[in-house]
């Protein structure tokens, strides 16, 4: 292993001593002569014809360049949607323009309607408030069902109502599901929501655009989670820019979770205005505007029924899903509900029958896309708390009643009802382990304890799967997707042996330019301290498609190892070469190529020095240089899957709810840095027990945001967390990518708030209760004991 | 924020002049001011630092009174031990950085019908010392963000005569982590008092029944104020906020 650090190391994060010392340089930290700032007038009204916007008075106020409205947009493309979903009638989806200022009509409190550019920030703003909008208010759609009953009011005039889609997968088996849950030997079933969540990285958004007219050339920085993704959606589809014409860089940026993957509005306003008004134009979100144009995660509304037989078979599942799409379609929008939702109904388990249907629905609020675990947090969930529910209901403990479903570790690869091919697994090991490290056996005890003193103590179980990496790009194309799902990777080799990785993946929080270097030192058998990671410039880096759904280093690591792959392929030439042996003879180990079996060796540093100053050198048959490139488009998914056990105290008096541990047995694959996964799996359960007890996005219905700020809107802080017990020692590699590693980071996001919930549900079940909606708070779980009695 | 002057004055009269000023408001560690500044919700033209006047600041203890200055942290009340469930509540509001600058007059001037301090001040019985008069507890807190100051008011001190027994039960409001509902008791010279925060829509109370039921030697099971005019919002109905002032005021008997 490399001396500082190979795979398998818990090498510290470089990346944390620029962060940590203050020195991180984020997009708001980059400021640019002659830079002016915009403000955006959003809307404070959910649904409205617009009839007048008089910017009169506005346009005569201290500071002010210009102000722009959906005048100055005419001929400019709307954002557009990168995932087309196709209904289970085979019709496209309906998909409403999504213009870059409101155009006719405001759709959701926040739209922006109306854009000053200023000398200052302050004077932006102060010139925003005395722009007169006449807007004929409209009745809102927030309610999903409301809104798809006949003579509803739509949210746009020109679809045929406020369905999106109706999908149904898999169709085919839609009657052999009803079919068997009409003839099982027990069906449970369960109505619940996933509730709606404001993603809130740390770092809010901001975009700066600068337009060089001598040159002609666009530049965006922009804080986003994928730069090339960006580049395309914005230059091809909205402001017609050429990509030689148009760089996107997303230096250091401040955690993303999905809400950065996206194209805004105000990307495309900024790069457009730096060339109206030829001034660099920037934009940096308040908290407040991040609440209410950020997009939002999940809010799905389900039923679901789990058909078992008499010994607790899982036979049949079939949901129902009413998915918030809020009022236009976001990046991703329609995948989440879909593909990343219905494929993994199968969950663990050997369920031979699934049906998902899905309606998709536009609603006056936010739009709703990715946010960590997209899709797959909505499934895990409904499909473990129904199962807690049967085993309650049949009196089978619910550790039991999962393993008697568990998918099996001979049974691979293993092809779900539901499209996927399992490659690896083994749930019954994740749980052993769980049960291990959770000391269930001394539950009972602990329970009596506590109660003891008062407080009921529920355990709640959940054993997830999440799909990661998602692939291949003709598979994923098939499915709907306007972008390939590979990952790129230049590794260029310096005269002295030191590496430059440029990454189409980015790193936002995940510590991609530790973990990285890890892999590459190791395969070299050089130092990680060689090999330095450059992401998140279009013009540095080759064609990425970014960092979301636990991609990185299945996908983004692969291309790096193939990179490598081939930079070693051609060292090992040269180095032959120097060595006057045939390629073949030639290893590579600890950074000295040896011709085997013999003492006779080249340095690394040697072998890269002879490739740029090729003296002594093959030049007929090798070019002289060292620097290759590899875009790797993976076979299929990866799939970790793990065990979680939580185990609450609740209040019975006041509802209120203390995690007392959280402990975690996750299969990734084989692991590059263990420090980094920790890291991971912390953030993935703060997140998920967040959502669990706290986080709520809620609208009145006149489509206000109540939850719009801090006062609000709870996120979990640290004194809301157990310490977490993590284990990741049951490993299945990957058996279709070079490292054999799954994704890490949405986890424990997925995995936690099913357990939370099963763990509130199991205190509370003696009292009556069989389901709490989330989060969980006080007020819910004192209203649900009161319900029950 | 809009653009606004500033001053510093060392003395209370010296800021009761600069407050007469038109658009002049008083400023004192600004966690609740400079927020409402910066959504533009309020446009002070000149700001009033009641920082540099040190007789508005520290505790002292003497004949049975815990006397506090006006301009003392949330963080010094929360470091004094001399009235302690006093002290308790004052290291539960908010964060670090909130106590370390808001202060005791800030709060009671303010008067968010979720603030904890002016529970502990109705249900101790404390006297708000101004600029110009003593002003009873009971008098003090007129409704919901009012008071009984007038324009340019300063409080000056708190005076709490120190009880036998009290002590503070709050549920957070799990975003703001203000009071879901807070209900402070202490059993002073006359007997308990109970003051609720948190819970209605006029502002801090006391809950005059469970005084009674405490004082005249009866039980408070089972009891619980009447859920008309309690706070009914996302965080919790007034059914439970109602319950939970029942249940919070038996746990600070019990704790007292
Ligand atoms: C993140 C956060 C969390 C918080 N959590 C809590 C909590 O859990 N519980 C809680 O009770 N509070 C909480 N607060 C509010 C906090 O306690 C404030 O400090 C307090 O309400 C106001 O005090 P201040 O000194 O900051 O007043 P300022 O913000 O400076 O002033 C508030 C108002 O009082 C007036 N004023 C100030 N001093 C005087 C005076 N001596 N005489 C007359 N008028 C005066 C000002 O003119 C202004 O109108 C929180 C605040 C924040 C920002």
């Amino acid at each position: 292993m490399p001396a500082d650090g190979g795979i398998g190391a818990s090498t510290r994060r470089r990346e944390d001593v620029r962060f940590l010392t203050g020195k991180g340089q984020y997009t708001d930290d980059i400021n640019i002569r002659g830079q002016a700032y915009v403000h955006f007038l959003r809307s404070d009204i959910a649904h409205g014809k617009i009839n007048n916007i008089d910017t009169s008075d506005a346009e005569n106020m201290p500071g002010v360049i210009r102000i722009f409205t959906s005048k100055d947009f005419e001929g400019v493309g709307g954002v557009p949607c990168g995932w087309q979903v196709t209904d289970r009638f085979g019709q496209p989806m309906q998909e409403p323009k999504h213009p870059v200022l409101a155009e006719g009509k405001v759709r959701h409190v926040g739209e922006p309607i109306a854009a000053v550019v200023a000398e200052t920030r302050e004077q932006a703003r102060d010139a925003a408030e005395a722009i007169i909008v006449d807007i004929e208010e409209l009745p809102a759609v927030i309610d999903m069902k409301a809104a798809l009953q006949d003579g509803a009011t739509k949210v746009h005039d020109d679809l045929t109502g406020n369905l999106c889609f109706d999908w149904g997968f898999v169709e085919e088996n839609r009657e052999a599901v009803d079919e068997a849950i009409r003839n099982a030997a027990h069906v449970t079933t369960l109505e619940l929501t996933n509730n709606r969540l404001v993603a809130n990285p740390m770092e809010p958004r901001v975009a700066i655009g600068d337009y060089d007219a001598a040159r002609d050339e666009h530049t965006l920085y922009t804080t986003s989670q994928n730069p090339h993704v960006i580049r395309l959606l914005m230059g091809a589809f909205v402001l017609g820019i050429p990509e030689n014409k148009l760089r996107v860089i997303a230096p250091d940026v401040g955690g993303g979770f999905g809400t950065k993957i996206f194209h805004y509005q105000e990307e495309a306003f900024c790069t457009f205005a730096a060339k109206a008004v030829n001034r660099p134009v920037k934009w940096t979100s308040s908290r407040s505007e991040a609440f209410m144009s950020d997009a939002h995660g999940r809010d799905h509304v389900t039923k679901i029924e789990l058909a078992l037989d008499e010994n607790g078979k899982f036979l049949a599942v079939r949901t129902d899903t009413y998915a918030n799409m809020g009022a236009y379609l976001s990046t991703f929008a329609p995948s989440v509900p879909t593909w990343l939702h219905g494929t993994l109904m199968a969950g663990n388990y050997t369920t031979p029958l699934v049906y998902v249907n899905v309606k998709a629905v536009f609603t006056n609020t936010v739009p709703v896309d990715a946010y960590r675990g997209a899709g797959r947090p909505e499934a895990t969930f409904q499909l473990e708390r129904v199962i807690d529910k049967a085993a309650r209901e049949l009196g089978i403990d619910p550790i039991e009643l999962r393993r008697r479903n568990f998918i099996q570790p001979d049974q691979y690869p293993y092809a779900t009802p539901v499209a996927l091919e399992y490659d690896t697994g083994n749930y019954p090991a994740t749980m052993d382990k769980l049960v291990e490290i959770a000391d269930i056996k001394g539950f009972a005890a602990r329970k009596a304890e506590s109660e003891s003193r008062g407080k009921k103590r529920g355990l709640g179980i959940a054993h997830y799967i999440e799909a990661c990496g998602i692939a291949p790009s003709n598979l994923v194309g098939q499915l709907g997707a306007r972008a390939g799902l590979y990952e790129s990777a230049t590794v260029r080799v310096n005269p002295t042996g030191g590496l430059v990785v440029m990454t189409g993946s980015h790193s936002h929080g995940q510590g991609h330019e530790t973990t990285f270097p890890q892999v590459v030192a190791e395969m070299i058998g050089i130092d990680a301290g060689m090999v330095e990671i450059v992401h998140g410039d279009t013009a540095n880096t080759p064609m990425g498609m970014g960092t979301y759904g636990s991609r990185s280093i299945a996908v983004g690591g692969s291309a790096i190892v193939r990179a490598t792959e081939k930079i070693i392929a051609k060292a090992r030439k040269i180095a032959a070469h120097l060595l006057e042996a045939s390629d073949e003879d030639i290893e590579l180990k600890d950074g000295q190529f040896t011709v085997k079996g013999t003492d006779k060796s080249v340095a690394w540093g040697d072998v890269c020095l002879a490739a740029y100053v090729p003296h002594n050198y093959p030049l007929e048959d090798l070019e002289p240089g060292l620097e290759e490139t590899a875009f790797y488009d993976p076979a299929n998914f990866v799939y970790p899957a793990g065990a979680y056990a939580c185990e609450v105290e609740v209040d019975p008096e006041t509802g209120k709810v203390e995690i007392m541990s959280f402990c975690a047995a996750d299969d990734f694959g084989n692991i590059i840095n263990p420090m980094i996964v920790e890291g991971q799996v912390h953030g993935g359960l703060a997140q998920g027990i967040g959502q669990a007890l706290l986080e709520h996005c809620v609208y009145d219905e006149n489509g206000q945001l109540v939850s719009g700020s801090y006062m609000d809107y709870a996120m979990p802080r640290a004194d809301d967390l157990p310490s977490f017990v993590t284990d990741t020692s049951c490993q299945t590699p990957c058996t279709h990518n070079p490292l054999g590693v799954k994704g890490c980071g949405e986890a424990g996001a997925i995995g936690a708030p099913p357990a939370v919930v099963n763990a509130v549900v199991d205190a509370l079940a003696d009292m009556g209760v069989t389901h709490i909606d989330m989060p969980l708070t006080p007020a819910r779980v004192w209203s649900a004991i009161q319900a029950a009695k | 924020m809009h653009n606004f002057d500033i001053e510093k004055p060392s003395s209370v009269s010296e800021a009761v002049a600069a407050l007469a000023a038109e658009g002049a408001q008083a400023l004192a560690g600004g966690q609740t001011l400079i927020p409402t500044m910066k959504q533009r919700l309020a446009a002070p033209e000149k700001l009033v630092l009641l920082s540099g006047i040190e007789e508005l600041k520290g505790i002292s203890a003497s004949g049975g009174k815990l006397t506090i200055g006006a301009a003392t942290t949330h963080a010094e009340v929360a470091a004094d031990g001399s009235y302690p469930a006093l002290s308790a509540l004052a290291a539960d509001i908010g964060d670090p950085a909130v106590r370390n600058r808001g202060t005791i007059g800030g709060s009671l001037a303010n008067n968010d019908p979720s603030a904890d301090y002016p529970a502990a001040v109705l249900a101790s019985n404390a006297v708000v010392n101004t600029n110009k008069r003593a002003i009873a507890a009971d008098d003090f807190f007129v409704g919901m963000f009012e008071t009984a100051l007038d324009e340019g008011e300063i409080i000056t001190s708190v005076e709490f005569p120190l009880p036998e027994a009290a002590s503070y039960q709050k549920i957070d409001q799990p975003a703001s982590r203000f009071a879901l509902v807070g209900v402070f008791v202490a059993k002073g010279a006359n007997g308990w008092r109970v003051a609720v925060t948190g819970a209605s829509n006029e502002g801090v109370f006391r809950w005059s029944a469970a005084e009674e039921a405490l004082n005249g030697g009866g039980s408070l099971e089972g009891m619980a104020p009447d859920a008309d005019g309690m706070i009914d919002d996302i965080h919790g109905s007034a059914a439970y906020r109602a319950h939970l002032v029942g249940v919070l005021t038996r746990r600070a008997v019990a704790a007292a």
